[in-house]
């Protein structure tokens, strides 16, 4: 690819396929990501949103394709690539044995701070992340959200140019969520390409700009959020019926509304409906009490994973087994 | 949890700086610092070092002495040099069991994907492991000469053998950080390894003179390099004749690092 590309492309990746034994995680997966931006890869688990990362952060070999980040092939470029990308993977990747403090510090010195500046960058990011208390602590004694913080921190010790992120909020409480979250976006306001995974599509409604969703090694879809949304109906109204019996009873008057409509139900007593207007709403409910339906809850709103992967795949989104196995003891729960 | 609490708007991050490179020396010397700081926050880990040596010298000076050697006075003075290489064999395993948690635990795929020399952060760890053998080492021999041992060699020879000790245990720490890359979970090194740490110290003459076992089992003990290793050490340490003890040693060292560093070097690079 010539310069001028490069300029204005973060990643890109041509046919990228990994496999490994059996299992093929990559299927040719074909990326273009724009420098400067938050980029969303969307997917349930063992879609292979993580090998591509590792492919991509030089910790896996790809079986066949191209991945080409900032510039450098990342087969044949390694070592340039790690030096302007940081990761911070879907397991806390820090010494829980170390203090916060400790830990900042060892990566600083990794990164080529000297001992004085390494004391003062990790003070200042302790400080930033909201870890100034915590920073003589062992990382072993935090909760799941500060864990994710120190391991963000650690990839920011110095600037990356594109910060990778595994996975960034699962397990996390709402609160911690919302934290990383504008931890996120201060870093992409910062100048920083942020790419990161996740099974919301919320999250990548958020923060993302565009986003690919992937499906069993492959992108099946790609845009931004309103694109995706476009595709499954920009809304979605979720009955919770009071009573499993009158299932029947309520598609049969949303039919007699809407036409068809229905989007996956979770379970006997939920009924999810796609809306084209949110302004139906009302009409669907009022309908509903005349024929004695009685509710449980309803909720208007976005449209979830598993209803775009449903309006793409025409199946729900399930757990496909291509993630290579890693220990999930490590799953943390704040 | 009170320090849960973050305040609501984080400030902004301050600028920062490009990574400089990194000499292989000072990313070494930086994952050694840490594999100290991990002594220091979980003495615990000493514990088997310091421990069992301790168990294992007062059990066989004093149980097994007077069977084995006479008197037990008589007795650790051939069973010490033998009780510092089989503690130094044994904690070798850490190293491995070590890295497999690291691994697991995701570090090291940060560690693989920051700007460093590559086999820093097993070098590094390595650095600590020296630290803990010497510990160990330490306290076998402090223990040893309040229990009366006397080594002819003076201090000299008795440092000698704890470099001959070392040089040892850093090859096959190799072995382990091989097996640390393949198995699954650090308790499955440790158990893998006492298959092969059993038999390596035991089959040996730590314990009793390679004269009173029967003929097809000399021949065995006499190409363990424990054995070997052993006899150089207490030749250093009493003084007498070691020459082909230590170059058998050496050589042994010298021939499993060359087999066994470039396939680890090559597994850590490769993927899991």
């Amino acid at each position: 690819m010539g310069t001028t590309t490069t300029l204005t492309t973060a990643i890109e990746t041509e046919d990228l396929v990994k496999t490994f034994k059996a299992t093929r995680a990559l299927d040719g997966v074909n990326l273009m990501i724009r420098r400067g931006s938050v980029y969303g890869l969307l997917g349930p688990n063992g879609a292979g949103k993580t090998t591509t990362i590792r492919v991509l952060t030089t910790l896996l070999q790809p079986t066949s394709g191209r991945a080409i980040v900032l510039g450098h092939d990342v087969a044949r470029e390694a070592a340039e690539v790690r030096r302007k990308v940081s990761l911070t993977g879907q397991y806390a990747s820090v010494d829980e044995d170390l203090t916060g403090f400790e830990n900042l510090i060892l990566v600083s010195r990794l990164m080529g701070l000297s001992w004085r500046d390494a004391r003062k960058r990790s003070t200042e990011l302790l400080g930033v992340f909201g870890l100034g208390d915590a920073a003589g602590r062992q990382v072993r004694t935090f909760s799941g959200g500060m864990r994710r913080r120190i391991d963000i921190a650690a990839s920011l010790v110095t600037r990356p140019e594109i910060l990778f992120l595994d996975e960034p909020t699962t397990g996390l409480d709402p609160r911690s969520r919302n934290q990383v979250w504008d931890l996120v976006r201060q870093i992409a306001a910062d100048g920083t390409t942020v790419l990161l995974t996740t099974q919301y599509l919320e999250e990548a409604d958020r923060l993302a700009e565009r986003m690919a969703v992937v499906d069993h090694g492959r992108v099946i879809a790609e845009g931004t959020s309103r694109d995706l949304k476009a595709s499954v109906g920009s809304n979605t109204l979720r009955l919770q019926l009071a009573r499993a019996d009158q299932h029947g009873a309520a598609r049969a008057v949303v039919s007699q509304l809407l036409g068809d409509g229905f989007l996956p139900d979770s379970d006997a007593t939920a009924l999810a409906i796609k809306l084209g207007d949110a302004a139906i709403a009302p009409d669907v409910l009022g309908a509903l009490a005349r024929a004695n339906v009685a509710l449980a809850g309803f909720s208007l709103g976005a449209p979830s994973l598993d209803d775009v992967f449903f309006a793409l795949t025409g199946r729900p989104a399930d757990d496909a087994p291509g993630e290579p196995a890693r220990t999930k003891q490590k799953e943390q729960k704040s | 949890m009170s320090l849960d609490a973050i305040p609501n708007a984080i400030e902004p991050l301050p600028l920062s700086t490009k990574p400089r490179n990194v000499s292989a020396l000072s990313a070494t010397g930086t994952l050694a610092w840490r594999a100290m700081l991990k002594i220091k926050h979980v003495p615990f880990q000493l514990f088997d070092v310091t421990i069992t040596p301790i168990m294992f010298t007062l059990l066989f000076t004093y149980i097994f002495g007077g069977a084995l050697g006479g008197s037990p006075g008589v007795y650790i003075q051939f069973l010490l040099p033998g009780i510092l290489v089989q503690t130094i064999v044994f904690i070798t395993v850490y190293t491995g069991v070590g890295l497999n948690s690291d691994i697991q635990k995701g570090l090291y795929d940060r560690f693989r994907s920051l700007p460093i020399w590559q086999p820093a952060p097993i070098l590094g760890a390595l650095a600590g492991d020296l630290f803990r053998y010497s510990v160990a080492a330490s306290l076998i021999i402090g223990l040893g000469l309040i229990l009366g041992f006397r080594p002819a060699g003076g201090p000299l020879g008795v440092l000698l053998a704890f470099g001959l000790v070392l040089i040892f245990a850093f090859a096959l720490s190799w072995i382990w950080i091989i097996f640390g890359m393949k198995v699954k979970t650090p308790e499955s090194v440790m158990t893998t390894s006492f298959v092969f740490l059993m038999p390596l110290t035991f089959a040996s003459n730590i314990f009793v003179g390679i004269e009173t076992m029967p003929g097809w089992l000399r021949s065995v003990v006499r190409h363990n390099p424990v054995t070997h290793l052993t006899s150089a050490s207490r030749g250093l340490m009493h003084g007498g004749s070691v020459t082909s003890d230590v170059l058998w040693v050496l050589a042994a060292s010298a021939a499993i690092v060359a087999v066994a560093a470039p396939i680890a070097l090559r597994m850590y690079h490769q993927e899991r």
